[in-house]
């Protein structure tokens, strides 16, 4: 067992197409909630598997997609700082703020890093004692466990030149969201297997039940993928909306404890403005009081800064799975991955790169 | 952003940041195995942002491919 290849199957992946086909009667529109789920259906293909019944819609579970304008303006503004060094998952840095993205403030001079993880800014911090090492922790509850690891262990140590900025966001609150809206058309959800490995299943009973909506933890490769389909499906057949789980062989119902004490001893529960959706209540991660010495926006003082984003992007209902990527306007055109309006167009993960990357220029791989 | 790597712990080294050798296939990269305290060499584990998320579980892990196995069963012959 590798974990990885016999997920990739292509007779397992028939198998379950073909158990969709005979499962469904009538039409469903399901949402995948992450965005690595989202690129593995486009570049696999898997919803041309589908029988027509079967719709995906593509969720907002891409931090670097949702991470406000306002906060990239921030972090421009700390990385063009003399001494700062600023570190910062690499597909950040061609996300555009309102006026630039970090590569171009890299470009001017700006020690701006690409590193692993929020550990690896922690070492450059320790090696580097005259330099402020800052790094930009976005994303959602899976990531929400290293930056606090590195945060505490930070203070542990007395690194007095590391700091973070904070751009954390979590699920439950964005499926509250796109549920109570009048504009809804998810009839399931496939939720984010590895944001569920962290914190578990639990906060997903109240809202499958609130909604009367299924809710599949569901894992990342194509035999996963379609096979939480059927679950979703089975379910939406039966008139039943559960909460289950397909990525069993890694998530817990209870999530892991000692990930969550470390969220809970360094983050506390913010309200966070969505790029693209707007604010969501209770939706964000900050840092606690007892950690605000490590907190960046208040160590450089940009708490303040944050122009507008572009109006021409429509993102925003991407994101919320109400527009197709390729059914925008400017898709294609106005906006390509090189010159990108919004971040769905940036990161990997997001739904119009995955859209533009495989549907346009090069071939589907054939199961 | 979420991506989680697969790998199989070579070594640990206790600490507060509980680091260890974790093995991607041919390539090995130091990461933090904190969050999986009971986690011991020849275990796989979940790797994010250089954090071991969970174990994975090789009985459910085969699990996904016995419920194949039961619904081509109950299909009788394939179509």
């Amino acid at each position: 067992m590798r974990f990885v290849d016999e997920y990739r199957d292509g007779a397992a992946a028939r198998t379950l197409a073909e158990a969709i086909r005979r499962k469904v009667t009538r039409p469903w529109t399901l949402m995948e909630v992450c965005g690595g789920q989202t690129h593995s259906i486009v570049r696999y293909g898997l919803d041309e598997l589908l029988p027509p019944e079967v719709s995906l819609l593509h969720g907002p579970g891409c931090p670097v997609c949702v991470t406000p304008v306002a906060i990239i303006d921030q972090a421009l503004a700390i990385a063009a700082r003399p001494g700062v060094t600023f570190c910062s998952f690499g597909d950040m840095l061609r996300v555009p703020g309102s006026a630039e993205d970090l590569f171009a403030v890299k470009s001017r001079g700006a020690d701006v890093r690409v590193v692993y993880s929020p550990l690896d800014a922690l070492a450059l911090a320790r090696e580097l004692p005259d330099r402020e090492v800052v790094f930009f922790a976005v994303g959602f509850e899976t990531t929400a466990p290293a930056n606090a690891l590195a945060v505490a262990q930070a203070r542990r140590e007395g690194l007095a030149n590391f700091s973070i900025l904070v751009s954390h966001v979590r699920v439950p609150p964005a499926l509250e969201a796109i549920l109570a809206s009048p504009q809804r058309r998810v009839d399931g959800f496939l939720a984010a297997g590895h944001v569920c490995a962290v914190m578990g299943t639990e906060e997903y009973g109240p809202l499958a039940a609130k909604h009367h909506v299924p809710i599949v933890v569901t894992a990342f490769e194509p035999v996963d993928l379609l096979q939480g389909i059927l679950l979703c499906v089975s379910q939406l057949e039966e008139g039943r909306a559960e909460v289950e789980n397909q990525y069993a062989r890694l998530v817990q119902a209870g999530g892991n404890r000692p990930a969550q004490a470390l969220i809970g001893e360094v983050f506390q529960g913010v309200d966070r403005t969505w790029r693209g959706i707007g604010p969501i209540p209770g939706s964000g991660l900050g840092l606690r009081p007892a950690y605000a010495a490590f907190d960046a926006a208040r160590r450089f003082g940009v708490e303040g800064v944050g122009g507008p984003e572009s109006a021409a992007c429509q993102s925003g209902q991407v994101l919320q799975g109400l527009l197709k990527p390729m059914d925008c306007p400017a898709f294609g055109k106005a906006c390509t991955p090189d010159h990108p309006l919004g971040a769905t167009m940036v990161s990997s993960e997001g739904a119009c790169a995955a859209y533009f990357r495989y549907r346009r220029f090069a071939p589907v791989e054939a199961l | 952003m979420c991506l989680g790597v697969p790998g199989r712990i070579l070594d640990v080294q206790e600490g507060p940041l509980r680091l260890g050798r974790v093995a991607f296939g041919p390539t090995v990269k130091e990461v933090s195995l904190a969050c999986v305290p009971e986690a011991v060499p020849g275990e796989w584990v979940v790797v994010h942002a250089g954090l071991a998320l969970e174990r994975l579980d090789e009985a459910e892990a085969r699990r996904v491919f016995e419920s194949l196995a039961e619904l081509e069963a109950g299909w009788g012959e394939r179509p």
